[in-house]
């Protein structure tokens, strides 16, 4: 994975950088220009790839980054936004040549609003600091990624996270109702607010999920529900994979929209049980753990109609949760599914592509041969209400040339899901990983359209450069509307 | 004027050509129910995407359906009835408010334009369920975003860019998109004798109630008395909340609400059918279809603003009639012909920055005198432009429907 060459010209006046970056940020630590500091900041989620950054900035006001933007433009100095780093996809890999600006300090929630039910928040808050923050009032946050504890809401907004329960609530970006951004220009900017769909483009829609390419978050307001009367969870085990696809196809068939819906593979099933003993039955080779909230009235009503499904498909074991308790203990299990893995290899990687949930048996079928061709151990964990596996590939990178062997799997992967009709990434983002493999889904010239975007709100190309895109073109190129055959324009731009 | 009527996505680039290759400006077009929505257009040649009808792809476990843009959103509804399916989101029919016939409109047209009903505050609008999306951009190009599945974060969500864009971005060919379950039942508790704060509280408790409540509008006396729907037309001003899903779960939910709000108003329930009609009379605002008023607008706001904000334009504009959906946070107001420009200053200008206001319908006139569109600030606006500039750098498409273009 190569990233763009560092500017030794903007290497070379590091020193000048730092003292005017010193200058801005009031606070003596905000800015962080010595190795040991530094390192803090080398990588992020995708702890495989790590790289110092120049410098790194941790400013505390809306005017200090306006001011360290327009300072990094005019400079030609490229910028990295982070916020708990917790990106699996690379997303916040700072650069050799670039600052790194931490909006850690912007940690604020400034308004809970019950009548409109919405929160504003500053983007360094905590996804699951939302939540408890209104949970005493009886509302929540609805998306919950994994990582909900440690991960912000800025980046959930760069990365349009998801979770478990986007089947029936949907992603970031169906729950967030305004953004306020700083431009690369310096300039505040808010798009949406307290009201619904805000005039003119849907801007906010495209600054979600754009990993850090288009504007520095500053505040965002989603929206809060209230939290659910009743919740519950059934454990379905099937003696194949096939009929737990088949299972979770019929119940959606039959109208019922769970609010999360899970599977696990055999690999998965046992390291998640030998690490927390979820109670998961070991003698099955699928695992469901479909939730349904809601008035208990309805949750009832739809578990019998589950229970009966799942028979139907062949179920061998049924488990529904008797108790909160319970119910928390059969999701400790699959939560704790990553670490779990974890134990039993010591790496691994995870993947995050969707595929159109009838495929599953071929995809799994095919990533078998593919796990005996490269001699590498998979373990799936699946969204399966939505179509978004994680296979984790096991490996060790102190044996030479594992880490490569499980990267070409990975991308062998990836582009497997897009051969059946799916997707690179879910929820995970491009960022670096999967930067290189964005031809496998789009055309040169829908990859083109796609930075003619980001020509709008950054035409220097200064945010987050190397990550998303595979080749970097310049904005003056794209606009070009006809390229003379034979001569290669702009022969230097980078390819990665 | 030239009418290209395709009947097939082939056709598109070469039209695109002809547009480029001599400054031709293009209208977009399906079947011309919205053709009164947006600024007044100045163009060459209509290109009519009717002819090109049909589903491409519908699986109903995955919840996924592609069609052709031109294919009618009743259609649409209509096969995913077969299946006891319905679009993710509620598409409303502004058909009879424009002055053209109801299921006229497709589904090119309803995703451009990202209209919503009702249903709008719970179950999302039309670009939280739009997929992806096959076309061409005004450069000529073929252009494919998004993809079938539900979850998909590969690249940007240029699908939520298309959605609302009116034409001006790309000619979308198909689209693909999310649809879910039809619920097995629909009722609505109605509560009376409501006065305009009262409603604002009513339905902010019914919202943050756990009984899932997936519309909710205040209708003034007059308006309630137009619905045609008897339990309605006692002359008195209502509060109505829409439930849905499982029988079990319904009757539940809608006898906690009515003892939740029986303390307030007289309360009453309709069944499927009255339901029915009351939202589509909502969502499609009938109750202003008919009107004498030329000037409709469509007010999103916070909902808690919706009373304050009621009552100041009330008091400026006599004769304004008005009605309160999405939960307040939609305000639907008929302002009286000899208003000056329909009352834009005080439409806007009371809002305070918190929400947006569009005309949507008004005589060509004054859609060409008034922005039509909640003009936007300087930095969105040329973000805005410069996003077209990178679509469609000559204009070609729908020039001008949403704004005047603007430098950059």
């Amino acid at each position: 994975m190569k990233m763009p060459l560092p500017d030794q010209a903007v290497l070379e006046k590091r020193d000048m950088l730092v003292r005017r970056l010193k200058e801005i940020v009031q606070n003596p630590d905000g800015v962080i220009d010595q190795e040991a500091g530094l390192r803090a900041f080398e990588c992020d989620g995708l702890s495989a790839y790590r790289q110092l950054p120049m410098v790194a900035v941790l400013p505390e006001t809306k005017q200090e980054i306006c001011e360290i933007l327009k300072f990094c433009k005019a400079e030609g100095v490229n910028v990295v936004p982070r916020g708990a780093g917790t990106s699996l996809s690379g997303g916040a890999l700072p650069l050799a040549d670039g600052v790194l600006l931490g909006l850690a300090k912007f940690s604020k929630i400034i308004d809970v609003d019950y009548d409109n039910r919405c929160a504003v928040v500053e983007p360094g808050v905590t996804n699951l600091a939302i939540t408890d923050a209104v949970k005493a009032d009886g509302f929540y946050y609805a998306p919950d990624p994994s990582s909900q504890i440690a991960c912000t809401i800025g980046g959930n907004i760069a990365e349009n996270s998801g979770g478990v329960h986007c089947l029936k609530y949907g992603l970031t970006t169906n729950n967030v109702l305004g953004v306020e951004m700083i431009t690369m220009d310096g300039d505040i900017v808010q798009f949406g607010g307290k009201h619904l769909d805000a005039e003119g483009y849907d801007i906010m829609g495209v600054i979600t999920g754009s990993e850090g390419l288009l504007g520095v978050i500053t505040e965002v307001t989603v929206r809060l529900l209230k939290s659910p009367q009743y919740i519950s969870a059934q454990l379905i085990g099937f003696p194949s994979s096939e009929q737990a696809g088949d299972c979770v196809g019929k119940i959606i068939g039959a109208g019922i929209i769970p609010a999360g819906m899970e599977m696990m593979d055999y690999y998965a099933i046992h390291a998640a049980e030998e690490f927390c003993h979820a109670g998961y039955p070991l003698d099955v080779e699928a695992l469901l753990i479909v939730e349904l909230d809601g008035p208990e009235i309805e949750i009832e009503h739809n578990n019998n109609a589950i229970e009966k499904i799942a028979k139907e498909c062949g179920a061998t074991v049924i488990k529904l949760s008797q108790s909160e308790e319970e119910r928390l203990t059969f999701w400790a299990g699959r939560k704790a599914a990553f670490p779990a893995i974890g134990r039993i290899s010591p790496d691994y990687m995870c993947m995050d592509g969707t595929i159109p949930r009838s495929q599953l048996p071929k995809v799994l079928a095919r990533m078998g041969e593919l796990s005996e061709h490269y001699g590498l151990r998979v373990a799936n964990v699946f969204h399966a209400g939505d179509g978004n596996l994680h296979p984790l590939i096991l490996f060790d990178a102190n044996i030479p040339g594992d880490l490569e062997k499980c990267e070409q799997f990975g991308a062998d992967i990836l582009r497997l899901c897009v051969e059946v009709g799916g997707v690179l990434t879910g929820e995970h983002g491009v960022g670096v990983e999967k930067r290189d493999l964005m031809n496998e889904m789009f055309s040169e010239d829908d990859l083109k359209q796609q930075q003619r975007l980001k020509c709008a709100f950054d035409p220097d190309g200064r945010l987050n450069p190397g990550k998303v895109f595979p080749i970097l073109h310049r904005c003056a190129e794209l606009g070009k509307m006809h390229v003379h055959n034979g001569a290669l324009p702009f022969p230097d731009i980078p390819r990665f | 004027m030239e009418n290209f009527n395709i009947t097939s996505e082939d056709q598109v680039p070469d039209i695109l050509q002809w547009a480029l290759s001599d400054s031709k400006r293009l209208a977009i077009a399906g079947n011309n129910s919205k053709a009164a929505l947006g600024r007044p257009m100045d163009v060459d040649a209509t290109l009519n995407l009717s002819g090109l009808s049909g589903i491409e792809m519908y699986e109903p476990a995955e919840l996924v359906m592609k069609a052709k843009a031109g294919t009618t959103v009743a259609f649409v509804e209509q096969e995913l009835a077969a299946s006891n399916q319905q679009l993710a989101f509620m598409p409303p029919d502004y058909g009879p408010l424009l002055g053209k016939a109801s299921g006229l409109g497709t589904l090119g047209g309803i995703f451009t334009t990202n209209l919503s009903g009702s249903r709008r505050i719970k179950a999302g609008a039309a670009r939280d369920h739009l997929l992806g999306v096959n076309g061409f951009t005004g450069r000529g190009h073929a252009f494919q975003t998004g993809s079938r599945v539900m979850k998909n974060v590969t690249g940007y969500d240029l699908c939520k860019l298309i959605a609302g864009s009116y034409g001006t971005l790309a000619v979308c060919t198909s689209l693909t998109f999310k649809v879910l379950p039809k619920p097995e039942k629909v009722r609505t508790v109605l509560v009376f004798d409501i006065t305009l704060e009262a409603s604002a509280t009513i339905m902010r408790d019914a919202m943050s109630s756990v009984h899932e409540v997936s519309a909710a509008a205040y209708m003034p006396a007059s308006i309630a008395a137009k619905t045609g729907i008897d339990y309605l037309d006692g002359g008195r001003a209502v509060v109505a909340l829409k439930i849905e899903g499982p029988a079990a779960s319904v009757e539940y939910r809608c006898a906690a609400l009515l003892k939740a709000f029986e303390g307030q108003g007289r309360v009453e329930e309709l069944h499927g059918h009255r339901s029915q009609t009351l939202w589509t009379f909502l969502s499609d605002v009938r109750a202003f279809s008919e009107n004498q008023s030329p000037n409709i607008w469509k007010i999103s706001i916070p909902p808690s603003n919706a009373p304050a904000y009621v009552k100041a334009i009330s008091a400026a504009i006599p004769g304004l009639e008005y009605f309160l959906d999405w939960a307040g946070g939609l305000v639907w107001a008929s302002v009286p012909e000899g208003i000056e420009n329909a009352g834009v200053t005080i439409i806007r200008q009371n809002l305070n920055g918190n929400g947006h206001g569009t005309l949507i319908r008004a005589p060509e006139k004054l859609r060409t005198e008034i922005s039509p569109f909640q003009p936007q600030n300087p930095v969105i606006a040329g973000i805005s432009e410069r996003i077209r500039e990178g679509y469609d750098p000559q204009r070609i498409l729908n020039p001008e429907r949403m704004y005047p273009t603007v430098e950059t």
